[in-house]
């Protein structure tokens, strides 16, 4: 295991642990980087023009953690509800889009969206004669990409709670008298929530530092933190800057982890009380 | 009564709208890859030219190949690596969490910061860029990746028939090659499948670690830079091509796996 372990600390920690350094440097004049201790990149990820980067990626990321969490709930809920031997195969089916390439299904919409995409066609045998609605490089397109490519997941996490709940707990809720709303908010959803936690935070973490969609199907006008980790590294030529940023990623990233892991926990302790209750 | 039909029948349209809102957009790409027209959005019939002209592509064909390269190479050390990883990490049991948040970090860490931390590190070290710096960057989630589906098959594996093999005289590499090797290779062919197919299609970090030149383009950064261009019919008929490799290799994958856990 030495072997791994080395390539590991060697080609990730090592590095990783450079780009925190580098985010304490200063930038040189011309590009490079100045070997001077400073606390002004930190400074700048907090800057009006940057923050708001960071609150648009966090509002962006949040819509389509949603979206995909309602949707991929609803699907895995659907899938639960159909006879045992069948589950598999639709699961199997719901996740096969996934292991496609992420470039190929963003750029599947491209081919949906743009002005004369298939949207458009479609509107126009319909009977539409106007200027063709722009869909392509907007927020709403973002926000589709990645539910698109994130949904698959959301589905098969949500999914494994669902299979598991015994539903002898909901007939029960039933017989004392529950609506089938009330049984679903107070029995069953309590119960699924590591299942929807755990998606959620996949898409938010996945999206909030995505640079691919943005990119593609935002047109670059919709910059992320992503968009801006890779201007920095690459066109700015401010290195240190984007080092800061990156350490922010990692930031939020570990706080959502943080936060999933006190809502499982929290979900673990109703779940052994609801066993608890079904045994006795 | 109809309270149970109207409950399978709003199940049944969920699964039927959220299948079509996965499989439309996949499927008209493939539709349109078998366009005969030059227009990307029109139906004229059916036909295999943009396949053919993809074959007469340099830039696409150096960039499969420059791909595969990557993929093979990283994918053999990966699975070496991950291997052992894995038999020594169950081999103790007890391990700190450290070791353990070391070989997930792999898995969860955005791809653009270890891209730009690989970047970092190399032009700090004077690396030249090339297929070898991607190669060295697609180990470190591939194994991450291998070591995971092994070790998953690992949980129940009985060392003691390890510890009997020992006892009567084999040496370690003969207890490996005949008793280890044997019961996880199911799960070793498909972490390196699964290892194959994420480099295949991995592109962030293969971008910032590959240097600038066309020399070291791979097809992910093919890819990219075409649809920057705009829409061709060429990539429609690559983009069939690699979905095509990817989810074939990935079913494998899981079919093996399925397998040991059969089991």
């Amino acid at each position: 295991m030495a072997p791994a372990l080395a390539w590991l600390t060697a080609l990730m920690v090592v590095p990783c642990a450079l780009v925190l350094a580098l985010a304490f440097f200063r930038r040189g004049i011309y590009g490079g980087i100045e070997y001077t201790f400073t606390l002004e990149n930190f400074g700048l990820v907090f800057d009006p023009l940057y923050a708001g980067i960071f609150l648009n990626s966090a509002r962006i990321a949040g819509t389509a953690t949603l979206i995909a969490v309602v949707i991929g709930y609803a699907a895995a809920y659907a899938i639960a509800a159909t006879p045992r031997r069948w589950q598999p195969v639709f699961l199997f089916f719901a996740v096969l889009p996934f292991w496609s390439n992420y470039l190929i299904r963003t750029y599947a919409w491209i081919v949906l969206l743009n002005r004369e995409g298939l949207i458009t066609q479609l509107l126009r045998w319909f009977g539409y004669t106007g200027e063709p609605p722009s869909m392509l490089y907007t927020e709403g397109a973002v926000i589709a990409g990645l539910v698109y490519n994130y949904l698959p997941f959301v589905i098969l996490a949500c999914y494994a709670p669902l299979s598991r709940l015994n539903p002898e707990l909901a007939e029960a809720s039933r017989d004392l008298g529950a609506s089938a709303v009330t049984t679903f908010r107070r029995v069953i959803l309590p119960l699924t929530v590591p299942g929807i936690a755990a998606g959620a935070v996949f898409v938010f973490v996945l999206s909030i530092g995505n640079f691919v969609t943005p990119a593609l199907l935002g047109g670059g006008r919709f910059q992320m933190i992503g968009n801006l980790v890779y201007d920095q590294f690459l066109t700015a030529n401010d290195w240190p800057f984007g080092a800061a940023l990156a350490m922010a990623l990692i930031a939020i990233m570990l706080l959502v982890l943080t936060a999933q892991a006190l809502a499982a926990d929290r979900a673990a302790g109703r779940i052994a009380e609801a066993k608890g209750g079904a045994d006795g | 009564m109809t309270q149970s039909f109207a409950r399978t029948l709003g199940l049944r349209t969920i699964l039927v709208l959220v299948f079509a809102f996965l499989y439309i957009p996949i499927a008209v790409l493939v539709a349109l890859s078998f366009n005969q027209g030059g227009l990307p959005t029109v139906w004229s019939g059916f036909s295999l030219r943009w396949y053919a002209s993809l074959v007469g592509n340099a830039a696409i064909l150096s960039a499969a190949l420059n791909t595969l390269i990557v993929a093979l190479v990283s994918t053999a050390i990966a699975t070496l690596l991950g291997t052992l990883l894995a038999i020594g990490v169950e081999m103790r049991r007890q391990y700190g969490r450290g070791l353990e948040a070391l070989i997930f970090a792999p898995m969860i860490i955005p791809d653009i910061v270890l891209a730009i931390a690989l970047l970092s590190f190399f032009s700090m070290l004077d690396f030249t860029l090339g297929l070898h710096t991607i190669i060295l960057a697609h180990v470190v989630f591939n194994l991450a990746f291998v070591c995971s589906v092994v070790r998953a098959r690992l949980k129940s594996f009985d060392w003691s028939i390890v510890e009997a093999s020992a006892d009567l005289g084999a040496s370690a590499l003969t207890t490996f090659r005949r008793v280890t090797l044997p019961v996880i290779l199911p799960a070793v062919v498909a972490g390196a499948l699964l290892a194959f197919t994420l480099s295949v299609d991995e592109f962030i970090i293969a971008f910032f670690t590959s240097g600038a030149g066309r020399a070291s383009t791979t097809l992910p950064m093919q890819i990219y830079s075409m649809i920057r261009f705009g829409i061709t019919p060429e990539i429609n008929a690559l983009a069939t091509i690699v979905m095509a490799v990817s989810i074939t290799a990935l079913t494998l994958s899981q079919r093996l796996n399925r397998g040991v856990i059969g089991q």
